[in-house]
């Protein structure tokens, strides 16, 4: 049967309402387990040797001492990883950013690793390693990077997607343009211009598990790997490529994971971990430390954007413009281009145009983080476009609501829109009490709106119905935020039976086919989606076997809220089948009764938001206070709407300690300053208020329930409403993120020429 | 090196270990009693998802040493539940769905045993001073602030 995942708008029973999570009574015991909660017999402790150079050649490590000390099992190096990407540039980065193999491109890069058979030993030996460095210039800054006589730091790349190939190597790893119309044109056209430039600062996902694993090597060349990841068939397949094995002899299972916002999408453990227990012959378990994590994981990037906007006087935007440079870390990265994609999405804009630069600096490999990129661009577009409002006299919400992108609207990275909540999250915006709450002195008001693609991508689920009737679902996307919970729902709704009778698992790679990780906000997307299927194909055998009970063509009978129904008149005295009933039959009617399904999840909606916040400034200090901060944002259908609005306050509050507070600060010695919690400091409880939401479903055209993706948009808008708050309440454009007390002071005393 | 025997009280039973003099109660709870509730999110302090009673005072379990808790009371989050009755704090946080990644849990939980032992009527704003030491990533924190604000309501009546 050939699966539709064409939009029903069917009925709901289920799904929209709000049970207790599947996983939910073991996270609240201290049951659940994460990555650090698992232990394997004779298990051995990793610890990993990192850089303190920001920049430096490798001329020699000399393990034999530390290989020498009692209750020392493997001592490893880039030796023991050889290089077996075959040419894969992507995964030669991976690799050379597990264990560097001729230089050290940051602080924190790992150079060596142990396994020992205690922390303490394993601590020991790593000051018995000793490497010589050659200490090389280096280079953190975004800006500073792109300077004709910046150090180089890989010189190997000659800039992209330039016209003329360049004849000098430079830290420009690619040029990306998107766009359409003709933008000097539109600026001619008109009456106002708005043009400044930009700086966000580099920040951490800041989930609060570090990375964390457990891996097995047998001497038979089969191996286990316990590991808290969003990927965990991902982390198979590139742990198999880099230790040159066969992804099947590789299981790996996903642990409970403790926040991955993007972070736990690349391996750097994961490998060494493997290299190390193949080479003791023993499990080992690595554990990074914070430091390790804020160090050598992570980093979104920073950012430096330029953005010029045009408007006539009646507000309709003429032209757009914006210039994005993305630091990429060491290695190349498609930043800066997503940068570039997502800038001016929101809007419909006859002229646009956007160039992307990734940009290579001695920071951490940028990983995802949460709509990666998408921040920082709308950061300086929605500031941009919050300052040409006020230059035209127009209220903020409506010269957005007069520019917002509709059905059919060709978007400003090519494709043209279905049907999208821009527009309606404003209208939901300019009637929401919270525009109408009273502001005292020194508060500001600001909005914004934001943007985020939404993935798809390839998903697997098994359904398994036991003899009893009972329901086990088995999904391969990493659970993040609550989507065994959702996806019961899906399964519940679709065979029409009580949430309590289904439990839903995340299965190992070896216990179900090939999914993508939990990235895109695609986990309950596409693994919906799946399920929806795994289910109409076991209603379909359940239909076969209830035909079969009753010695009628399976024509005959429907489907109807969990029950076999015979549908034709001649057999009005049949009556109906449970599910139960039928699978209590299962054993002489043909065997287990299952649905399983394999797909690539298209047609995931994009995904749109609009924030209003409330910000008082103290004008002595420049500290912050966040008053009231709301979010509305389209869900598609929120399948579980407690979650849905889970996902809208966590991403609101990392984008507020984006705004306000986080960053990544480099001595000149190219060190990271504030590698731990005390000083890199995301949102308490204390700072925080209550977080609005309001749920809007636009339903996806492309998904049987019009299920869009959640999880990322919310942290699109906080940046930018933030700063046009602060901007308010401070009476100056804020221009550099965080707008830490020291910067919003400094601005202040420049606006009042002190 | 030689370990120093510790005699202690972990939710009301009496257990006894041998630790080094440079383990951290939290090393002693996950490594050597399978007690791994409470997790480890920074080793510094700056966290709290490693957040025990010691002695009916909240502590951070790797501010701790393990030979620190000799004739100590100590109550962890394996201990909040009796038998399969969930601590109320622990019902409340499920309905209000206060977790996400569910790592921070553990001692969220804790923490709000504490602050609710000692304010067993918090206002929104001591609940959010009093919590303001456990860090938690996904949720926001307004559902936890709900989730403590109903148990206490709940917890005055019973």
């Amino acid at each position: 049967m050939n699966f539709d995942p064409r939009f029903s708008g069917r009925k709901f029973a289920s799904v929209g309402t709000r049970p207790i999570r599947p996983d939910g009574v073991d996270k609240v015991t201290g049951r659940a387990r994460y990555g650090a909660d698992f232990n394997m017999a004779g298990q051995l402790v990793g610890r990993v040797l990192r850089s303190p150079h920001a920049h430096a050649k490798i001329l020699k490590i000399d393990i034999s001492k530390a290989e020498k000390l009692n209750g020392v099992k493997a001592v490893i190096t880039a030796k023991d990883l050889p290089d077996l990407t075959d040419g894969d540039a992507a995964m030669y980065d991976i690799l050379d950013n597990c264990m560097a193999r001729t230089k050290a491109l940051y602080d924190g890069h790992a150079v060596a690793a142990v396994a020992a058979i205690d922390a303490r030993t394993a601590r020991q030996a790593l000051k018995l390693i000793e490497v010589e460095y050659e200490i090389l210039p280096h280079v953190t800054d975004v800006d500073e990077a792109m300077q004709y006589h910046a150090p180089l730091i890989n010189d190997t790349i000659f800039t992209e997607g330039l016209e003329e190939k360049p004849v000098k190597p430079s830290n420009v790893t690619k040029r990306s343009q998107f766009g359409h119309g003709d933008v000097h044109q539109g600026f001619g056209h008109a009456d106002f211009i708005v043009e400044r430039s930009f700086k966000t600062e580099q920040t951490h996902q800041g989930y609060i598990e570090p990375h964390a694993c457990v891996a097995s090597v047998s001497s038979d060349g089969t191996a286990e790997l316990w590991v808290c990841t969003q990927g965990h068939f991902v982390y198979r397949q590139h742990c198999a490529q880099l230790l040159g094995m066969e992804a099947s002899k590789l299981r790996v299972t996903s642990s409970e994971i403790g926040g991955g916002f993007g972070g736990k999408t690349h391996v750097w453990a994961e490998p060494v971990a493997l290299a190390l227990s193949r080479k003791a012959g023993r499990p080992v378990k690595l554990v990074m430390t914070r430091d390790e994590v804020f160090r050598a994981s992570g980093p979104t990037s920073a950012t430096s954007i330029d953005v010029k906007i045009g408007a006539r006087k009646d507000g309709t935007i003429t032209a757009a413009e914006a210039t994005l440079r993305y630091s990429a870390g060491p290695y190349a990265g498609s930043w800066a281009e997503i940068g570039a994609m997502t800038a001016f999405a929101c809007y419909k804009l006859d002229n646009v145009k956007t160039v992307g630069y990734e940009v290579l600096v001695n920071r951490p490999k940028t990983a995802a983080y949460r709509a990666p990129s998408a921040p920082m661009a709308a950061f300086a577009v929605e500031s941009a476009v919050d300052e040409l409002a006020k230059e035209l006299g127009m209220d903020p919400v409506d010269f957005r609501i007069k520019n917002a992108a509709q059905e059919g609207t060709r978007s400003s990275y090519g494709p043209v829109y279905g049907p999208i909540g821009i527009g309606p999250t404003l209208e939901a915006v300019k009637h929401h009490p919270h525009m109408k709450a009273p502001l005292k002195k020194n508060q500001g008001r600001g909005m914004a709106c934001g943007f985020w693609f939404n993935f798809g991508g390839q998903t697997c689920v098994d359904l398994n119905i036991g003899m009893d009737g009972s329901v086990s679902l088995a999904v391969g996307t990493v659970d993040v935020g609550g989507s065994r919970a959702s996806l019961s729902l899906v399964a519940a709704e679709e065979l029409g039976i009580d949430y309590s009778q289904l439990k839903a698992i995340v299965a190992d790679t070896s216990s179900l086919g090939y999914n993508d990780m939990t990235d895109g906000s695609r986990g309950t997307f596409s693994s919906s989606m799946a399920t929806i299927s795994a289910a109409r194909n076991a209603i379909k055998i359940l239909r076969e076997r209830a035909a079969q009970m009753w010695d009628i063509s399976v024509d005959d009978v429907i489907w109807e809220q969990g029950h076999a129904v015979a549908k034709r008149e001649k057999h009005g005295n049949l009556g109906k089948l449970s599910l139960k009933e039928i699978a209590a039959q299962s054993g002489k009617t043909g065997g287990p009764i299952a649905g399983h399904s394999e797909l690539v999840a298209d047609g995931a909606g994009v995904s749109f938001a609009t924030h209003i916040c409330d910000i008082e400034v103290d004008p002595e200090t420049g500290s912050t206070r966040v008053i009231r901060y709301t979010v509305v944002q389209d869900a598609g259908k929120a399948v579980h709407p407690t979650y849905v609005e889970g996902q809208y306050q966590g991403g609101a509050a990392q984008g507020i300690g984006w705004a306000l507070n986080e960053e990544y600060i480099y001595g000149k010695d190219g060190r990271l300053q504030n590698a731990g919690f005390l000083d890199y400091r995301i949102p308490v409880c204390s700072d925080l208020p209550m977080i609005d939401t309001q749920i809007l479903e636009i339903p996806n055209p492309n998904h049987p329930y019009g299920v869009r993706g959640v999880g990322e948009t919310s942290i699109v808008p906080p940046l930018a409403a933030i700063a046009n708050a602060v901007s308010n309440a401070a009476g100056v454009r804020m221009t550099h993120i965080p707008m830490s007390p020291p910067r919003i002071l400094a601005a202040i005393e420049a606006e009042r020429g002190e | 090196m030689a370990g120093i025997a510790v005699s202690t009280t972990i939710n009301g039973d009496n257990i006894e270990y041998l630790c080094q003099p440079d383990e951290t109660l939290l090393d002693v709870l996950r490594d050597r009693l399978g007690l791994t509730g409470a997790k480890e999110g920074c080793g510094t302090g700056d966290c709290g998802a490693c957040s025990v009673i010691l002695d009916d005072r909240l502590v951070c379990s790797c501010l701790v040493l393990g030979a620190e808790a000799e004739g100590r009371r100590i109550e962890t989050v394996e201990g909040m539940a009796h038998g399969d009755q969930l601590h109320t704090l622990q019902q409340k946080f499920l309905e209000h769905a206060a977790l996400q990644c569910g790592i921070c849990t553990p001692g969220f939980l804790i923490a709000a045993k504490d602050l609710l032992a000692k304010n067993p009527d918090p206002t929104e704003e001591e609940i959010r001073f009093g919590l303001a030491g456990n860090l938690c990533r996904c949720t926001g924190y307004d559902k936890i602030v709900r989730a403590v604000q109903d148990a206490a309501i709940v917890m005055k009546g019973a």
